[in-house]
């Protein structure tokens, strides 16, 4: 129906409409039209499918039946996802699209013919190649994902799973997987297909088990990433444009993220993704804590406190995300604007389980967009503002980043909280956070700490103003 | 002689490595977790080979074992697509301005 030529230009104007669909995501207002573009790039990717294959027999009804199935299985998952299980959902969706590459590259490998590329047993080798590393990928990225999904949900442990001899055990598979990709191409063996396909579910769960809870947003920048390099993989065997764009387009995206939230903590990526992060730190810092005085507050200290404020800012964290707490503390905020209180939020990069997630809930909450400040357009603020809310953040205000050399976040970029005239730190406990160590903030003359949960803290803050 | 089609396919992908970083540069923060999920969302479009995967061979024989591989990889990219750009445009849709008169 379609000839080669006329679809290969179709997919390529949908490539163009992908890479318009993120440069919508410049700045808030354009970035429902990209959503568009995205939208109408996959239409046209889809309706080319259909239209070159040109065989609307029976097994199209088949095609579209499951197509509607997942169709209405992914609509219905998000229209009723919570916006605070959003990082869970990414991870979830990026071992789909995972697993999918596994599967067309499986479909490949059996059924070479339907996509020119040789017969069973014969396959040409450039092929052989980019299928076996999609596949390899793709398999990575499925076993991965799940385990960050399951760690993200509680399902699994946040803290780091770590053994004995874990990084050579890694690198031998890595090594392994290499030899399977040599041996399948010089040999064609499926069983050596299978294998390949089997170190590489294993490997990406060994992968990601060391890593904690808070490391998180590496973690799935990193998978958003591996997910786009799958793609681009089959992208050549099948030797479609679109996907080869978008799969360039993704892989590089993921890895800038996984970047920025690297150096958001100031680690390199190798320390994160070698993992164990914390487990070790806990133990040195556990003997030498609550020795020093704390100021403790209640809900009245702190109205009485933002009452007599001109400006306070406010600093969330993941803690918010999981007391649910964002829609109580724009109500407060609402109140204190109300007597002319100039409020504005300060986000860490790092703030939270993925890169946004912060912003993301205040949005829900209907914060305005432009209330919200990154860390660098902020942080000189801290000085001139009268009250800090810290709430659910821990580590990311912690003085000790800028002063401790022997600290194991020293030389992350922190939010200057400690120079404002006075801190309010909502907090459950004393307990060190993620990366195990006290907070010098905790016991400075100029902070309050209010030992609640987030949420209810901050209503009955409302209530007192 | 002629160049090998690959070499076409190769420069395609690289330099849309370079636009993917100019541009992912270009996104603000606040977005980065739409960004996450319009990515997942477009990374589907592997769907173009699980449906190639699905009408393979004859139409008799559609339930042989690569043809299930493929409409399997279908529902799954299925979920992603519907999934992705909803639950980004969801999102996307609580951005707000902040209002005048406040």
């Amino acid at each position: 129906m379609f000839s080669a030529n006329l679809s290969a230009i179709f997919y390529l104007i949908s490539g163009v409409l992908f890479i318009l669909a993120l440069r919508g995501l410049s700045s808030p207002e354009t970035s429902r039209q990209g959503n568009f573009f995205g939208i109408l790039g996959m239409i046209i990717a889809i309706t080319v499918t259909f239209l070159s294959i040109g065989n609307f027999s029976s097994g199209f009804i088949y095609v579209l039946i499951f197509l509607l199935v997942g169709g209405l299985i992914g609509a219905y998952i998000a229209y009723k996802i919570p916006m605070t299980a959003m990082p869970e959902l990414v991870a979830g969706f990026h071992s789909l699209v995972g697993l999918a590459a596994v599967l067309v590259a499986i479909s490949a490998f059996l059924n070479p013919e339907a996509f020119n590329l040789g017969v069973p047993g014969d396959i040409k080798l450039g092929s052989l190649i980019e299928m076996s590393i999609g596949a390899a990928v793709g398999a990575i990225t499925f076993s991965g994902s799940i385990i960050a999904f399951l760690k993200l949900q509680g399902i699994m442990s946040g803290a780091p799973i770590t053994f004995k001899g874990q990084h050579p055990l890694n690198a031998l598979i890595l090594i392994s997987i290499i030899v399977l990709i040599y041996l399948l191409c010089s040999t064609q063996s499926s069983n050596l297909f299978w294998a390949l396909l089997a170190v590489s579910f294993l490997i990406g769960f060994l992968l990601i088990i060391p890593i904690g809870g808070a490391d998180m947003p590496v973690v799935i920048s990193m998978l958003n990433s591996y997910s786009g390099w799958a793609a681009a993989g089959i992208g050549f065997t099948l030797e479609n444009t679109a996907l080869i764009i978008t799969g360039a387009l993704v892989g590089s995206s993921g890895a800038i993220l996984s970047y920025i939230m690297c150096k958001g903590m100031n680690r390199s990526f190798f320390n994160v993704i070698l993992g164990g992060f914390g487990a070790t730190a806990q133990s040195t810092s556990s003997q030498n804590k609550e020795q020093k005085p704390v100021k403790s507050g209640n809900a009245d200290d702190a109205a009485f406190l933002m009452k007599n404020a001109s400006s306070v800012i406010i600093v969330p964290g993941y803690g918010m995300a999981v007391a649910q707490a964002q829609h109580a503390l724009r109500e407060m905020v609402d109140t204190l604007k109300k007597n002319d209180i100039k409020v504005s939020y300060a986000i860490h990069p790092v703030a939270g389980r993925m890169p946004g997630h912060m912003n993301v809930l205040l949005a829900e909450a209907n914060v305005p967009y432009d209330e919200v400040f990154e860390l660098e357009e902020i942080n000189n603020d801290f000085a001139n503002a009268d009250v800090a809310f810290v709430i659910g953040a821990n580590d990311v205000t912690n003085p000790v980043a800028k002063t401790d050399p022997q600290s194991p976040i020293y030389g992350m970029p922190v939010l200057d909280v400690e120079k404002c005239k006075s801190v309010l730190f909502v907090k459950r406990s004393l307990s060190p956070g993620y990366a195990g160590i006290d907070n010098d903030l905790f016991y400075k003359e100029n902070t309050l700490m209010l030992f609640a949960d987030a949420k209810k803290m901050t209503e009955d803050i409302t209530k007192n103003l | 002689m002629e160049i090998d089609p690959f070499i076409f396919r190769l420069s395609i992908f690289i330099l849309s490595i370079f636009i993917g970083y100019y541009v992912v540069w270009s996104v603000t923060p606040s977005l980065h977790t739409p960004l996450m999920s319009v990515t997942n969302a477009i990374s589907s479009v592997i769907i173009v080979g699980a449906i190639i995967a699905g009408l393979a061979g004859n139409s008799d024989s559609i339930f042989n074992n690569s043809n299930i591989f493929g409409f399997l990889a279908i529902s799954l990219a299925a979920i992603n697509i519907f999934g992705g750009f909803l639950v980004t445009q969801r999102m996307l849709a609580m951005y707000k301005k902040k209002k005048k008169d406040k």
